[in-house]
């Protein structure tokens, strides 16, 4: 969407901010991705897939998932202020 | 008293009545069709009696009289108002403003006749 | 061994425990003296009520069957967590400017606070929900059984119809107690709240404590645990793609849509923050349930004695290892599971059920009674008898099932049904182009596929629908199958389902919404969610009606309470900067009215009740609305404002225009008769005065004939005026006859001219005109068309004031119509006059009367009508100008 009026550069702070929303649009969609990969994997061998494997694959992403909304969430209400248009000028 | 009577109004057949019945008792009769020249003439010949139609090109009759009696040196001059509009609004404000006697058309010569020798007080 | 009273009387102090906490923090938020209460810690931990005792106990028995299937059931809302900048912090802001009370009243809401909506996304969560409250009441009855059969020496044990009732009748009443002890549910059921979060602690405590006892206490540690699963049945397991797929979706979209979470994650939040800290924290808490959960299944598989219903694991390998307070801990879990999700589940469907079905009913029934009865104990009772009625059903529903099997398959059965809502939610705060139409075409048409292809079904072979038509379809006819829609077969019946409700869900919302046109309520209310980040967007918005605040105050009185009322009109009358109580009912205090009432009862409701106090004002906002909606409907919103400005501007200057003319319209009529009696006494005049002289006789021939002629010409004078006057009665009247023939517009011209010469014949006009344009054979009435051309030929005569008057004569064809202009050069007419001239004795000033009674004009007019053509004044043309039009050809009217 067009936001008229919107300044070319940003300070530094509000920039950061920017990408951090970007990063947290772009979480759930890298989320969905690693956690649906599994179904791409071939069972190796004709023993069905390793139950430990692909367990300790899934925790891995949801553990990593988890650390890096952790990470994000506390930049994105610094302010208390989710609107991602403050800070202008 | 004078027998000089000014008749300020519009209509000429009207006038020329009015100037008729008024000379036949022998009066002198000036005329004026104009609201605009009213003060002037009547400061100049000095009439005994003016005679005013309400509704005059120019000024009306109203602003005429107004000013009539704002003025000390005429402001006991008899003045007889006319009106064709005949309306109790007119009358009302006429004799605010203070006109000694109010006329509607059409009236009867014997009555303005009449009218005009009373302010003249013959 | 725990004897069974001794189970009783741990469940009792376990909810009496509970009683205290909701207690305590009821009473003590009302001083406002727990700000830690507020805290995201207590909200994340609320949201656990989506780990239900299915969760609890049947994620093990899930595991066994089907290996890591289990987790896409937390795996869907931790995606749906982690992405929260997409739907949830949306969802959560438009909770709180909107006050939304439900999921319905979010759907009623945003569809131009639709009740009908309301009322499908109710009935359409409470038959999802009823049978997961059953799920809830069976799972407690079996643990109760698990012990029961443990402890033989714990006294007499009540059937399952009585544990389970007796469990039902203390839900419901500590529900009642605790949910419906304040009536806005902006203000929260804090008490209810904590007890969920104090369960949630109690129910991951006791689940990870099983799993450190299996993993650390009967497993050497986690490697050990690892080679243990490795050589159990579960060392391998089978991965069906739709499935996965399917189920991380569907569980992401009952996240979003199951009632009793949007009551936690919307309606509890207090504050948007605490979303961020969720996002992370929730995941976690998932994670954390989930971690243990293979271990135990693999523990309980080995451990156990075959044939142990795996469901139970968590409950009975503890007691199998005579381990009974752990054993103790899991139950609480268990019990704390099943307990929140049917006391969240309750309130939340119970206010829906008491806004959405209950008030409107009686608002329809008693609409008297809106303003001045006791609405806030009507709606009090409403919810609480709501929600015995909703735990009703749950037990109903357990008694009819049996209990059976077939109940632990209804989890994902609900959460298809929930899911439902889903395209009307996000379409709805995403897309303005929305409307109410596709979104109960979208909800309709996705339940009944839903009922049809997995609720009943789900009730097994010769249920409620015969088997017969599950294999061959209503009437034979195939592609209809319930289990294999569109002759889609081999596919998972659940994924079946959910596809085909979905799709065609989805489809029916869209085209719906495509095809349809919304209502201005509707639009509003889409800009309001859409738009919810855009800053304020005026809602709705109510005209300033005949509303008066006092009769606001009592109907308010009723909802919030006579303080809270109070309190809130006060606020809003010094936001007014007004002094006392009553702030003026303005459309933004209403809307804001609206907006707090419906936090108590509603949208809809809320609506429909100021509707009812400030009367016919509700209709006219949507007429205003629908003065916008061309406009609305290309421009943004700040242009749509423009707009409606400039459309009030124009009405405005339209209707000052017209109350101009109607005041000096109304002075011409009061002086029409001054003006008549004028008109009429000063020929009079004359003639009395010259007939009296005449009556006096005696008197020479001369001036005899003189003072004759003027009685003569003064009685013409008198006749003349008499008749202008008749005619326009008659011409106004409409009993024109008219007399038509073929002229020649030159001679009428001509004829015009020569009489009109007679007006001040001492005065030469220079006449110019085009005798080739004039080269015209007319069908009119020739004597009336002459008449106007001879009254403004006069008129100009008379009045034209140019030192060497002109007069000019333009005539233009064009089509079928004749166009004459009487130009002259004279000063024209002032333009506050334009407008009037036509009217009867509009001479304009005293000066330029010269002898006419000022009627020509209006008959001038009132004679083109009658000719079916009109007469205007022309501005700019040097001087005084009117231009006549009528037909080429009149036809005469039947």
């Amino acid at each position: 969407m067009k936001r008229p009026g919107l300044p070319l550069f940003l300070q530094r702070r509000p920039y950061r901010r920017r990408r951090k929303i970007d990063a947290a649009r772009l979480l759930p969609v890298f989320g969905a991705f690693l956690l649906l990969l599994p179904m791409l994997w071939a069972p190796a061998g004709d023993e069905g897939r390793g139950t430990v494997g692909d367990g300790l694959y899934l925790f891995v992403v949801w553990a990593g998932l988890i650390a890096v909304a952790r990470l994000l969430a506390p930049s994105l209400t610094a302010d208390g202020q989710p609107d991602p248009d403050e800070g202008k000028g | 008293m004078g027998n000089h009577v000014l008749v300020i109004e519009d209509e000429p057949n009207i006038v020329e009545a009015i100037r008729f019945i008024l000379m036949r008792d022998g009066w002198d009769v000036s005329t004026l069709s104009d609201g605009d020249l009213a003060e002037d003439t009547i400061r100049f010949c000095r009439p005994d009696v003016v005679i005013l139609d309400v509704m005059l090109p120019g000024r009306s009759g109203l602003e005429v009289l107004a000013a009539l009696r704002a003025d000390a040196a005429t402001r006991s001059l008899p003045v007889l108002m006319l009106t064709a509009k005949g309306q109790g609004r007119d009358r009302a404000e006429a004799e605010r403003i203070g006109a000694s006697r109010f006329m509607s058309k059409p009236f009867s010569n014997t009555e303005i006749l009449a009218s005009v020798r009373a302010l003249a007080g013959v | 061994m725990v004897p069974f009273n001794i189970l009783v009387v741990v469940c009792l102090v376990y909810v009496g425990l509970l009683f205290l906490v909701a207690f305590l923090v009821e009473r003590r938020a009302h001083a406002r003296a727990l700000p830690w209460l507020r805290s995201p810690l207590i909200y994340t931990l609320s949201l656990s009520i989506f780990c239900t005792a299915w969760t609890f106990y049947g994620a093990v028995g899930y595991a066994v069957r089907s290996g890591w299937e289990f987790m896409t059931i937390y795996l869907g809302p931790t995606l749906v967590f982690v992405g929260w900048w997409w739907v949830l912090r949306k969802l959560v802001r438009i909770g709180k400017t909107q006050r939304v009370t439900s999921i319905a009243d979010l759907i009623s809401s945003r569809y131009g606070k639709s009740n009908m909506l309301g009322v499908i996304v109710t009935v359409i969560s409470v038959v999802a929900a009823t049978p997961y409250i059953a799920l809830q009441l069976q799972s407690v009855t079996l643990s109760f059984a698990v012990f029961a059969s443990t402890a033989a020496d714990g006294g007499p044990v009540p059937d399952k119809a009585a544990t389970a009732l007796w469990v039902a009748v203390g839900l419901a009443l500590f529900t009642v107690l605790f949910g419906t002890r304040n009536l806005d549910s902006n203000e929260r059921h804090l008490g209810v709240v904590t007890a969920i979060a104090v369960e949630a602690v109690v129910k991951l405590v006791a689940l990870v404590a099983v799993g450190v006892f299996v993993v650390w206490g009967l497993a050497g540690g986690p490697a050990d645990m690892m080679a243990k699963i490795n050589a159990s049945p579960l060392s391998s397991w089978d991965l069906q793609p739709g499935r996965w797929a399917g189920l991380i979706f569907l569980s992401a979209a009952a996240v979003l849509c199951l009632p009793r979470m949007f009551q936690v994650m919307v309606v509890e939040n207090v504050d948007e923050r605490h979303l961020a800290t969720a996002s992370w924290a929730f995941p976690l808490y998932l994670f954390l349930m989930c971690l243990f959960v293979l271990p135990i299944a693999v523990a309980g598989l080995d451990l156990l004695p075959p044939g142990t219903n795996p469901d139970l694991f968590v409950l009975t390998l503890p007691l199998a290892q005579g381990q009974d307070g752990l054993a103790m801990l899991a139950f609480l879990g268990g019990f704390s599971s099943a307990t929140s999700m049917v006391i969240v589940a309750s309130i939340a469907l119970a206010t829906m059920v008491s806004n959405h079905i209950v008030m409107p009913l009686w608002l329809s029934l008693r609409p008297a009674r809106a303003v001045s009865g006791d609405v806030r104990r009507i709606v009090l009772l409403s919810r609480r008898l709501a929600i015995a009625g909703i735990v009703a059903l749950g037990y109903a529903y357990f008694q009819l099932s049996g209990g059976s099997a077939a109940l632990a398959a209804i989890g994902l059965i609900s959460f298809v049904g929930a899911a439902q809502i889903l395209p009307a939610m996000l379409g709805g705060i995403f897309w303005r182009g929305a409307t109410r139409v596709g979104a109960v075409c979208g909800l309709l048409t996705g339940a009944g596929v839903w009922v049809y292809s997995l609720y009943l079904p789900s009730f097994g072979p010769d249920g409620v629908i015969s088997a017969r038509l599950i294999a061959e379809g209503p009437w034979g006819i195939g592609w209809l199958r319930p289990q294999a829609l569109f002759g889609v077969e081999g596919i998972d019946p659940l994924i079946h389902a959910m596809f085909w409700s979905l799709v065609l869900n989805a489809t029916a919302f869209f085209a719906g919404s495509i095809l349809t046109f919304p209502g201005p309520v509707e639009r509003v209310q889409g800009a309001a969610f859409v738009n919810v980040f855009d800053g304020e967007v005026p809602a709705g918005g109510w005209v300033r009606g005949a509303a008066t605040a006092e009769n606001l105050l009592i109907l308010s009185q009723r909802i919030l309470g006579g303080d809270g009322a109070l309190a809130f009109f006060e606020a809003e009358a010094r936001m007014q900067g007004k002094a006392g109580p009553l702030p003026d009912p303005t459309p933004g205090f209403v809307g804001a009215l609206e907006r707090r009432l419906s936090g108590s009862v509603g949208a809809a409701t809320a609506h429909a009740m100021i509707a009812q106090t400030v009367g016919g004002a509700a209709v006219s906002v949507e007429d205003l609305m629908a003065v916008a909606n061309e406009t609305a409907q290309i421009m943004e919103y700040s242009a749509r404002l423009e707009a409606q400005s400039e459309e009030l501007t124009r009405t405005a200057r339209q209707l000052q225009l017209a109350n101009e003319k109607l005041t000096r319209l109304s002075v011409q009529k009061d002086s029409f008769l001054s003006q008549i009696s004028h008109e009429l006494r000063t020929p009079m005049t004359s003639i009395r005065a010259f007939s009296e002289i005449l009556m006096e006789g005696d008197m020479p021939p001369a001036m005899l004939r003189r003072h004759a002629t003027i009685i003569h010409e003064e009685a013409i004078r008198l006749t003349r005026l008499l008749d202008d006057l008749l005619n326009l009665s008659v011409l106004e009247n409409a009993g024109v006859q008219l007399t038509l023939g073929l002229v020649s517009l030159q001679d009428m011209i001509d004829r015009a001219l020569v009489a009109a010469a007679q007006t001040r014949p001492e005065r030469s006009f220079a006449v110019h005109r085009d005798p080739a344009s004039e080269a015209l054979y007319v069908t009119t009435d020739a004597d009336r068309l002459t008449q106007v051309f001879i009254n403004l030929i006069s008129n100009a005569r008379k009045y034209c004031a140019a030192p060497e008057p002109e007069l000019r004569i333009a005539v233009r064809q064009r089509g079928g119509r004749v166009m004459v202009d009487v130009i002259d050069n004279g000063r024209g007419i002032p333009e506050d006059s334009q407008a009037l001239i036509f009217e009867k004795f509009a001479r304009l000033t005293d000066e330029t009367r010269a002898g006419g009674a000022g009627l020509g004009l209006a008959i001038c007019r009132e004679v083109m009508t009658a000719l079916g053509g009109s007469i205007t004044y022309l501005p700019g043309q040097g001087g005084t100008a009117f231009r006549v039009t009528f037909p080429l050809r009149l036809r005469a009217v039947a």
